[in-house]
């Protein structure tokens, strides 16, 4: 008995253990591969062709400047979409709503969060987009602005569900020293709950945005998908192409070993490094935040 | 821990090796059968596949694989001999001739149907027709408003499929270029690139700016089909199996299928049948135009 026990635990802690370092292994074996095929990029492609601002693969033009301008300006426009209206929604839910309220409300943002991107591309380019070229007077209604709002409606439910389980855990004691204080509803809000929940809720932000950078499916149906360098703000109601999507439509059809696949791949490494600058970024603006408060508490 | 690995190392292998076994029992060729390698152009892929489905219906004792890959690459494999018939959505080019024939292979060429591609407009719009010129213009970004084509003074929105698209550099050689080899004009950067057929008919239902093109059999009737001149002076043509059989409609081509010599045995009742009205029908149901004259064309 005592010994099948033993033999019991000794299997589930290295299981445990494995699958920890697993994800390690993973995104180092990812990551070798992007670099194994997107490196050789830099031999067959000049630098200067590389940063030209023409994307043309059929004919050899390979400028991926108009792929990053694309995909940063509709994470930019996503994200002014879903930080604002995620982290508000957050705060009804959390702080406001009376509680039936937030029980229906918080299941159902969950769900949202489930729903296909494609479904959501779908209604983009039956509803949305017709819309907002009528609306807007657009010549098309296949935007960067149009994935902007996609890509925030399929961001806001991580970062709802993130910041309202940040704020969520904040004391109660915190909230009730604040009105002991004579501090307006708005004034805990906006003083004290928010600024102690602030690393959650950036995490939260981030996840968002990491959401949008990384989304494909909704982005190609609905941005026009032409490479064209975003350069102004005006840029956001024009058709763009993101680097996702251009990944996505090519890489089916491209001949393993070409030069066009080769590009292909060191797109994606440029979007693993964006994602990873962001997952820093945020990190260490937390890690700094943590260290603040300790000292402060200390 | 190293015995923990090893263990799961060999159950990989176990799971690897029990489900290799009955696949490769099932890939061993059943004796009775006789094989057809098919192999060449995307265009022609799904008319090739229900040819061979229909075909292999009717002939239980004859297998034929089709595979894409495009015509290049089923070229090259007729060249090197692994296939029986290569499909191509292109004229065989006179270097691949040379090679074949050094290679002890004679590349007899069939035309076994044609495909038209319709220049599409939204309904309201008033444009009925168009010259090649035009259109080049119109796709190369020289001409931006529909006031200079005769129509309302409303931005040119072009749509085109993503370049990966067969139909789309067989657009850009015979329209953008208009057949002229030394010719190095592109689609305008602001060329919005759909990935899929339907996406195109869909902006171009909804946007009155819109201009896009497409197979023929893919263009549904409620949306408008210009009529095309291949010169500034000569008549109009609407694209249809007529116009493209006596070679009026300016935006059509051929579609092959090359075999080794003149083909014989079962090959050459497969070609036959492909050329009999029953598998004709199969043509004109997905969207292309039947060969009208029967038999090889060299």
């Amino acid at each position: 008995m005592e010994k099948s026990l033993n033999w019991y635990e000794f299997i589930i802690t290295r299981l445990i253990k494995a699958s920890g370092y697993s994800a390690i292994l993973f995104v180092a074996l990812i990551f070798f591969f992007l670099v194994r095929e997107g490196i050789p990029t830099f031999s067959e492609v000049e630098s200067t062709s590389l940063l030209n601002i023409r994307w043309y693969p059929i004919e050899d033009r390979f400028g991926i400047l108009p792929l990053i301008t694309g995909s940063i300006i509709v994470t930019l426009g996503a994200t002014l979409v879903a930080v604002p209206f995620g982290i508000g929604t957050a705060i009804f839910i959390s702080e406001i709503a009376p509680r039936w309220v937030r029980e229906i409300l918080k299941p159902l943002v969950e769900l949202l969060g489930g729903l296909p991107s494609v479904v959501l591309g779908f209604l983009g380019i039956l509803v949305l987009s017709p819309f907002l070229r009528v609306f807007l007077d657009l010549p098309t209604g296949l935007t960067a602005f149009t994935g902007s709002l996609l890509l925030g409606g399929i961001a806001v439910p991580t970062v709802v569900s993130v910041a309202e389980d940040a704020l969520d855990a904040v004391p109660r004691a915190y909230r009730e020293g604040a009105w002991a204080l004579g501090a307006t509803r708005w004034q805990t809000i906006w003083r004290v709950t928010l600024p102690a929940a602030r690393s959650g809720v950036l995490t939260a932000i981030m996840l968002g945005i990491g959401r949008a950078i990384g989304e494909t499916m909704a982005v190609m149906m609905v941005t026009g998908n032409a490479p064209v360098l975003a350069t102004r703000l005006g840029s956001l109601f024009s058709p763009v192409r993101t680097m996702t999507a251009t990944i996505a439509a090519e890489m089916g059809e491209v001949a393993s070993g070409s030069t066009h696949y080769h590009v292909l791949f060191f797109i994606g490494m440029v979007l693993f490094l964006i994602s990873l600058g962001v997952n820093i970024a945020a990190s260490s603006v937390v890690f700094r935040a943590k260290k603040r408060a300790e000292r402060i508490l200390s | 821990m190293k015995r923990i690995f090893i263990s799961v190392i060999f159950l990989i292998i176990l799971i690897l090796s029990t489900s290799c076994a009955p696949s490769s029992a099932e890939a061993a060729p059943e004796p009775s059968a006789t094989y057809i390698e098919n192999k060449g152009s995307d265009t022609i892929v799904n008319l090739a596949l229900a040819w061979a489905e229909k075909y292999q219906s009717e002939h239980q004792d004859i297998r034929i694989s089709v595979t894409g890959g495009g015509s290049g690459t089923g070229i090259a494999s007729l060249i090197n001999g692994t296939v029986d018939i290569a499909n191509a959505s292109r004229k065989i080019k006179q270097e691949e001739i040379d090679e074949a024939k050094s290679n002890g292979i004679d590349p007899v060429e069939h035309i076994i149907a044609r495909d038209a591609i319709a220049v599409i407009v939204h309904p309201d719009n008033p444009v009925d027709q168009l010259t090649l010129q035009q259109i080049s213009d119109i796709y190369s970004g020289k001409i931006t408003n529909w006031m200079d084509v005769g129509g309302e003074d409303r931005p040119i929105v072009k749509l085109s499929r993503e370049t990966n698209s067969g139909t789309h550099v067989y657009f850009l050689e015979t329209v953008l270029r208009l057949g002229n080899s030394d010719d190095e004009t592109l689609f305008s950067m602001d060329t919005l690139l759909l990935p899929s057929s339907e996406g195109i008919i869909v902006e171009v239902r909804q946007n009155p700016n819109a201009i896009g093109y497409d197979g023929l059999g893919y263009v549904p009737d409620d949306l408008k089909t210009i009529a095309i001149a291949k010169e500034a002076g000569s008549s109009y043509v609407l694209p249809s199996i007529a116009t493209v059989n006596d070679k009026s409609y300016a935006i059509a081509r051929d579609l092959y299928m090359y075999t080794n010599g003149e083909p014989i045995g079962i090959i050459k009742d497969y070609l036959d049948w492909i050329l009999a009205p029953e598998a004709q029908d199969i043509v004109a149901e997905l969207g292309f135009v039947p060969a009208i004259n029967p038999g090889a064309s060299p």
